[in-house]
């Protein structure tokens, strides 16, 4: 064991000041690239001296949201499926098991269809671009990129971002639909008429434009929070193959946990402003 | 063949370099000038800290104090808008060739033109089979990286490196991992371009029969420590030359001569593995 680690073993003021050093390290970090992503996205659709990369943005887009749209697809149709199953036992027993559809349909706009959005997007659309500028860094192509006088952040970041926002938002609205379709499937097959005959019904009076919009908004943020996390991971790689690895992992460990975090801070904020 | 002069101004001017990684000094006080025109070769050990100031002379690293002048103007301390005009003035040839890898060989090619040159497609077309030919690369313009191999990078590379016609030409390691024919030819086109075109060229490399071939000044870096810069014939007598006592001129003949004893040697069976054992000893 090196010296070092002998110390970290041996004294926790140590192991907490390198974690909390560490924490700032990548908050600034984060915050820099955000700025920087920011600058050049408004600077690209403003001014003429730099082009915003539209063909970029389509491939990542295609990249990101549509090739990930079938396995969201499935897991949101389980997801409103396994709900549904979960609650009706107990609803059925105070006779409300027609509330279902409400239930589905507030959890599914306001929470679950971006969230388990962002989760899959994260291991499916984060790791990938993670790995992907790892690469690039580690084959020094990153490099030639700054000594062509061309700015990773607007050919690379920029269209990743963008993409990852812009998919999220896209791919919440058809999950929000399919946890519906999800649940309704459940009523159908395993529940009586009482659960399904009003089901679509119940959906399209109780669930309001507020509980899409904000779920649509949470979606947007968890685009931003995966879409800089993997660039910054993938960006900051060191040290070859073992690397890109590490940079992979914690694109997707970190984007589930900034995910979790901005959840709970909008949950928290939505119900102080009652929204 | 440009010999250095010293009323000339340099185009690149390194003065006092300093550089860190950690609690390893990498460079220490580097000082190096390079005249236009010329061909320098830089070369040392592994770990000498030769890629590192090359780093900092294609602008990729900052110094932790002195200075590294391009075209007059410290690079160190411009924003990045105007190091982009200083970058669009020289090409790089890194080691692998760091082409991007989901674009073909001509699109790579062609990258810097579409993104510094306001030229149609037609004319960009024309220019990117010019450079390919300049390399013998032109038959590969359709094909991706993966599909290539070492040398064509590296060839590939270079015709990148001078898409935009530039007046310095930065090589990192050129011959390494190529074998001796795929060597000899990159050094040729490093010689034609540096004769055709009167591109400054700086050459990183620990290959000593490609910089003797290329080289009309070198420079001998050891442990960040710049030990002699001259001329190739001044280095040549010193690699020809008998052992002389001094201990500088001594590591620079091994070096050159790739002895197995010498100077290098010694440091390197002496005082670091004394230290380590010492060390290990001590724990």
């Amino acid at each position: 064991m090196s010296d070092t680690n002998q110390q970290l073993v041996r004294n926790p003021v140590v192991v907490l000041g390198a974690c909390v050093l560490g924490v700032f390290r990548y908050a600034g970090g984060m915050s820099l690239l955000f700025f920087s992503v920011l600058g050049t996205t408004i600077r690209s659709m403003v001014s003429g001296k730099v082009r915003f990369r539209w063909g970029a943005l389509t491939a990542q887009m295609v990249r990101v949201g549509i090739r990930s749209m079938p396995i969201v697809m499935l897991v949101q149709l389980f997801i409103g499926m396994i709900l549904t199953l979960q609650m009706a036992p107990t609803l059925s027993d105070y006779g409300q098991v027609d509330k279902i559809a409400t239930v589905i349909g507030i959890s599914g706009f306001r929470m679950l269809g971006p969230i388990i959005t962002a989760v899959v997007l994260s291991g499916f659309a984060g790791a990938s671009i993670a790995a992907e500028l790892g690469t690039m860094v580690v084959s020094e192509e990153i490099e030639a990129m700054r000594a062509m006088a061309m700015s990773p952040t607007l050919f690379l970041v920029v269209p990743r971002v963008v993409a990852t926002l812009i998919m999220l938002v896209l791919l919440t609205v058809i999950a929000d639909l399919v946890i519906c379709c999800g649940g309704f499937l459940a009523c159908r097959w395993a529940l009586g008429p009482d659960a399904y005959a009003g089901y679509w019904d119940t959906v399209r009076r109780e669930v309001t434009n507020i509980d899409l919009i904000t779920g649509l908004v949470q979606a947007a943020v968890f685009g931003v929070l995966i879409g800089l996390i993997a660039c910054y991971e993938g960006l900051n790689v060191r040290g070859g193959a073992e690397g890109v690895g590490r940079a992979t992992t914690m694109t997707v460990v970190y984007s589930l946990i900034a995910t979790i975090i901005a959840s709970g801070v909008f949950t928290v904020g939505f119900y102080i402003f009652r929204v | 063949m440009i010999q250095a002069e010293d009323n000339r101004t340099p185009i690149i001017n390194v003065v006092d370099l300093e550089k860190s990684f950690g609690q390893t000094r990498v460079l220490r006080g580097v000082n190096l000038e390079v005249y236009s025109g010329e061909t320098m070769v830089i070369m040392g050990g592994s770990g000498c800290g030769k890629s590192t100031l090359l780093r900092h002379m294609i602008g990729s690293l900052t110094p932790d104090s002195g200075r590294v002048e391009l075209f007059a103007r410290d690079i160190g301390s411009l924003p990045e808008r105007e190091l982009d005009t200083i970058r669009k003035r020289f090409g790089v040839l890194f080691q692998s060739g760091a082409l991007l890898n989901s674009l073909t060989v001509g699109q790579n090619v062609a990258l810097p033109l579409n993104e510094h040159r306001d030229l149609d497609a037609a004319t960009i077309d024309i220019i990117v089979r010019i450079k390919l030919n300049l390399v013998s690369m032109r038959h590969a313009i359709d094909r991706m990286p993966a599909e290539i191999s070492g040398g064509m990078k590296k060839r590939a590379g270079l015709a990148r490196a001078i898409a935009l016609d530039p007046d310095i030409l930065f090589y990192d390691e050129p011959s390494a991992g190529l074998d001796p024919v795929t060597s000899t030819q990159i050094d040729r086109l490093m010689m034609d371009l540096s004769g055709k075109l009167g591109v400054t060229t700086v050459v990183v490399t620990h290959e000593m029969d490609s910089a003797f071939r290329i080289a009309d000044r070198m420079c001998m870096l050891d442990a960040g420590v710049v030990l002699k810069v001259g001329t190739r014939q001044e280095f040549e007598a010193i690699r020809d030359g008998d052992v002389t006592g001094d201990e500088t001129t001594d590591l620079i003949r091994q070096f050159l001569r790739g002895d197995a004893a010498g100077p290098i040697t010694r440091r390197q069976a002496g005082s670091e593995f004394e230290q380590e054992i010492l060390e290990a000893g001590e724990k």
